[in-house]
């Protein structure tokens, strides 16, 4: 059986090297983006000058040739599902397919802003918008501007600032990711912004971005009527399924590619997943396109397990993701909402320096443990999951809490201020019962 | 750049630019003073031929030019001794007491000339060593300064664009390669006098060992820049510069240590006050390492501020080079005990079972002994067991003299190390063959030691051992060790070389409770991890599949879990699951248990 895949991200790489692992199967990974796989979220160190491109490239090209994931350099154009075959848009044959894996991940949002198609305007998400950054920097760029207080904006800036760019934050809201992290984390990101020298603008919107004349951005023009001079946009108001090559083909899209819970389409043997994917029937909780790293590299375990004779279900299990802003961490286990729903109640601690933080949520009535936001701090994600997924009472959660503790030897520990945190809002008086260690983890989770 | 380190290089390309030129100030004359022979059948007849051929009292401006004219004078006084032992050695004296090897010759040189010595340096040493080492280390702390101020956090900024940083294209670092090391051999014959039998040996087992990664493990690379190799597009030629300066400091340090006497004028007066002896080009060396590390592990605390981890084990290394290996042995030595660093276990102490060394505990009463029993129970017991509890990092990154340079010194370079599977593969034939090569040299020696014969089969140990200090103990471990910091990344020695390491390993990856454990999914495969690890371990392919990282040749400096964005790696020791910690795929996100069972 031939598998192909469109796109060489996590999610293709993952259910191929999964189909591998199962499988005799023959497999085709395509992409037109680069020869070999490489962690899109390591391309702001490339430009920080942390990395080479080479050391965001997980695998040695000896490891695809190993493995026989055959490697494909070209953009699909055209899926014939009838015939099924794919025609590419460089001078290449078409390709037979038995079995057809669609990931081709996302594109930076556009929202018809005015100019937003001119040089040295662009988002981050792929290789050449790196190459982009990198070639308008060696023009010179006398001021970056970056449209939407997201992830990637964030990460956007950070970039600019290593090479002394000056950097103005345009973000809708009127705080940073407000939308997705409670007031005070959100807070505590502004601060941290405006320490590190950003002219963070919130509740500012773009209206236009100017041409110099010659097809380049020479200044934007906000919603509140200021001219901001500068030679860079970066277009980071969230991302949305690159999918634009699918318009003609048989296969059912939305926003993304649908798929039900095996991760399949409409047409039988073609599969969509990661970024590109929006779930018709999503997992209770879950929004039907979940654009981030992890979700992708489930999708395409689980699909593997599907193609290889293993019919499985999609299920994301217990909610994680992790950030950093600028030097913060950030990680999350569970159900954290911007607005925390009426029945939860929070127990937030937070460092005197104002860059650390833990919120712990609990349901009020149940004392069910809902979950974890850490604000550098470092969590152990084997602990909270068991603890989340086993509706642990908050009570066991708090007096065990230093299992949890993942940051590194000798770093001062503070869960017994949360507890203590906890012990004043509800007139308790828990003690710490366990000391972080390996064995005491081992034990929890083996248990 | 930040004015301060602006200020802060600038003071130290001053201050080596004296510590360089003041090599070559200063006019030479040999005067029966500045014969520093202390054997008198020696000092009288040298003193005869120097005033025979003219050399007596005459100034010299050229160095090299009076070193090879007090050489030739070794040699025909040499010649002299050796007839007139043949006419009959005097009453009562050893043959070697009176006849003047030519192993005399090294010490002999460098003492009558550094004494020989008039001039600047000469007469002023404080302003030298005010100049030059402290200047130096003003300029470093100057340099440092802005790593204490804004936001702590992890800053690796221009790494990859700096050319001192960058590193080394793989054509230029396999020049570099191939030139150290057929340099080495060729030097080795010298060396050996002659004898080319070692150097040949060695070529083959090189040979062997390539031949063993290429061919038979069919690896070879295909691409010329492969991705884990660490190396550049562009040459870092400033750190070529650097590493090349430093791999001459190491050859003339070893091997012609003649040629820096001035440098041992300078620190005189350091190391008058502490052991009351002048100082050696060994003594140079030491001293130079403690403030090197001193002030590099500053910048190293400097740049780790937000981590505890780091700081407490720089401020370890640095509290164990400057007490056990620098001042310590000194202040034995002032008080007429053996010099003896307590941290430094064999095999690293390559010299530890040699004779002269064994005689010399024994010889010092109870703290000789003392001395002897603990260098051979740390090699026993005290390394498996610590190395049982807390993994090889408890010494290589925790105690260590050569590690601690490493940590402090070579930081800027960490990431150089290469991480393809191809570097891997050399590292394990290289260390292991290393600790192979110590084990049999000292277990040869102490066959000597004991029967008092030198030889052994076809082998004499004496040549082994000599081979042995040269090829490993000078050039592996210094020419290469440290030269190579800016060409290979700052563990090159610890990673290919250490014998000690090697053992330490095969503790730690047997049996051990440490191991670095990952953080459930949150790998997002960036590869900071494995871009900082200075062992060159392939740290993400380990993260981003949830598995633990149980590897012999980590040394725990906790770097890759100080990198990572993500919270990811962390360094644990733990007893409780010791024989399944290398269990792989720790976290699969598919639920159905059939389905686990299956991964």
């Amino acid at each position: 059986m031939h598998i192909a895949i469109i796109g060489n991200g996590i999610s293709g790489v993952t259910a191929a090297r999964f189909i591998r692992k199962m499988s005799d199967h023959r497999i085709t990974m395509i992409s037109a983006e680069t020869d070999y796989f490489f962690s899109r979220t390591a391309l702001m160190y490339i430009y920080m000058g942390h990395m080479r491109f080479e050391d965001t490239q997980p695998y040695e090209p000896w490891f695809w040739k190993k493995n026989r994931i055959d490697l494909l350099k070209g953009y699909v154009e055209k899926i014939d599902t009838d015939n099924k075959e794919l025609h590419f848009r460089e001078n290449l044959s078409s390709l037979k397919y038995d079995k057809l894996i669609i990931a081709t991940g996302s594109k930076s949002n556009k929202f018809g802003w005015p100019g937003q198609d001119l040089k040295n305007v662009g988002g981050l998400y792929s290789y050449q918008d790196l190459e982009a950054m990198e070639a308008a920097s060696a023009d010179g760029i006398n001021r970056a501007i970056i449209v939407g207080g997201g992830l990637i904006g964030i990460e956007m800036a950070e970039m600019f600032h290593t090479r002394h760019i000056p950097v103005t934050f345009l973000v809708r809201e009127n705080s940073y990711w407000n939308n997705i992290l409670p007031a005070e984390e959100s807070q505590m990101v502004n601060r941290h912004i405006r320490e590190h020298g950003f002219d963070l603008k919130l509740e500012t919107e773009l209206k236009e971005i100017v041409d110099d004349g010659t097809g380049k951005v020479k200044a934007v023009v906000t919603n509140k009527g200021e001219t901001i001079e500068c030679k860079y946009v970066g277009l980071t108001a969230g991302v949305s399924p690159n999918i634009d090559f699918l318009k003609d083909s048989n296969i059912e899209t939305k926003r993304g590619v649908l798929v039900n819970e095996y991760l399949e389409t409409n047409v039988s043997d073609v599969y969509a997943i990661g970024d590109c994917s929006e779930h018709r029937n999503p997992v209770e909780g879950r929004r039907p396109i979940e654009a981030i790293w992890y979700t992708g590299r489930m999708m395409g375990e689980t699909l593997a397990h599907t193609i290889c004779q293993q019919k499985t279900k999609y299920d994301p299990g217990v909610w994680f993701n992790s950030a950093k802003f600028l030097d913060i961490e950030y990680q999350v286990y569970g159900d954290v909402q911007a607005k925390m729903p009426e029945n939860y109640q929070a127990i937030y601690w937070e460092h005197r320096d104002g860059r650390k933080s833990i919120r712990i949520i609990y349901e009020k009535d149940t004392k069910v443990i809902k979950g974890f936001n850490l604000m550098g701090v470092r969590y152990r994600h084997e602990v909270c999951e068991k603890w989340l997924k086993e509706k642990t009472n908050i009570e066991t959660v708090l007096k065990d809490l230093s299992l949890a503790n993942f940051d590194p030897e000798f770093y001062k520990e503070y869960e017994a201020e949360v507890l203590a945190i906890y012990n004043q809002q509800n007139g308790t008086n828990l003690q710490l019962k366990k000391k972080r260690s390996w064995n005491q983890v081992f034990t929890f989770l083996s248990s | 750049m930040h004015f301060l380190e602006k200020i802060g290089i600038t003071l130290l390309i001053i201050a080596f630019t004296f510590f360089t030129l003041s090599l070559g100030l200063g006019s030479y004359q040999l005067t029966e003073d500045s014969l520093k022979i202390s054997n008198e059948y020696h000092k009288k007849e040298v003193l005869s031929v120097a005033e025979e051929t003219g050399l007596l009292n005459q100034e010299y401006d050229s160095r090299p030019a009076f070193i090879t004219d007090f050489k030739n004078v070794l040699k025909a006084s040499t010649k002299n001794l050796e007839a007139k032992a043949a006419d009959g050695l005097p009453e009562g004296v050893n043959e070697w007491d009176f006849k003047m090897g030519d192993w005399t010759y090294k010490d002999y040189t460098m003492y009558t000339v550094k004494h020989s010595t008039t001039g600047m340096v000469a007469n002023n040493p404080f302003l030298f060593l005010l100049l030059t080492f402290i200047l130096g280390a003003i300029g470093v702390i100057i340099h440092s300064i802005p790593k204490f101020m804004g936001i702590a956090g992890i800053k690796n900024n221009h790494i990859y664009q700096s050319a001192m940083t960058r590193g080394l294209t793989l054509s230029v670092r396999s020049i570099m390669l191939t030139a150290t090391i057929f340099g080495v051999l060729v030097y080795g014959i010298f060396y050996l006098k002659g004898n080319f039998m070692w150097s040949l040996i060695t070529l083959v087992v090189m040979a062997l060992i390539t031949y063993l990664v290429f061919v038979k493990e069919n690896e070879k690379e295909p691409d010329h820049n492969p991705p884990k190799s660490a190396s550049p597009d562009a040459l870092g030629w400033l750190g070529l510069v650097t590493g090349i300066y430093l791999i001459g400091f190491y050859i003339l340090l070893y091997w012609s240590p003649a040629y820096i006497t001035n440098w041992m004028l300078i620190t005189d007066p350091v190391s008058k006050m502490l052991s009351g002896n002048e100082a050696s080009q060994w003594f140079v060396y030491g001293f130079l390492y403690t403030i090197v590390m001193l002030v590099m592990g500053l910048r190293m605390i400097g740049k780790y501020r937000h981590n505890q981890y780091q700081i407490l084990r720089t401020i370890s290394v640095i509290f164990f080079q400057t007490v056990f290996a620098f001042t310590l042995p000194e202040i034995l030595v002032r008080l007429n005990y053996p010099y003896y660093d307590f941290k430094n276990i064999w095999p690293l102490n390559y010299t530890f079972f040699f004779d002269w060394n064994l005689n010399q505990l024994i010889d010092s009463g109870g703290l000789g002994i003392f001395m002897l029993v603990w260098g051979i129970v740390l090699v026993i017991i005290g390394v498996p067991l610590i190395t049982y509890f807390f993994g090889k990092r408890w010494y290589c990154s925790w105690v260590c003299g050569c590690g601690g340079l490493a940590e402090t010194l070579g930081d800027p370079y960490r990431q150089l190390s290469d991480k393809s599977l191809r570097a891997w593969k050399f590292e394990r034939y290289i260390i292991h063959g290393v600790l192979v090569f110590a084990v049999v040299m000292t277990a040869l020696v102490l066959y000597s030691y004991f029967t008092g014969s030198s030889n052994v089969l076809f082998l004499n140990s004496d040549t082994v051992r000599s081979w042995y200090g040269f090829l490993i103990g000078s050039a592996f471990a210094g020419v290469v060790g440290t030269g190579f910091y800016p060409l290979m990344g700052n563990r090159t020695w610890c990673r290919f070389g250490c014998p000690l390491a090697a053992y330490l390993g095969l503790v730690q990856r047997f049996k051990s409770r440490f191991r670095i454990t990952t953080n459930g999914g949150q790998c997002i495969s960036c590869g900071n991890c494995s871009t900082y690890c200075e062992m060159g371990i392939d740290v993400r392919a380990y993260a981003q599949k949830g598995q633990n990282i149980v590897r012999s040749s980590c040394v725990g400096c906790g770097v890759c879990a100080a990198v990572c964005p993500r919270g990811v790696l962390r360094l644990e020791n733990g007893s409780a699951d010791i024989s399944s910690r290398t269990t792989e795929l720790k976290t699969i996100h598919i639920t159905e248990d059939q389905i686990k069972l299956l991964s």
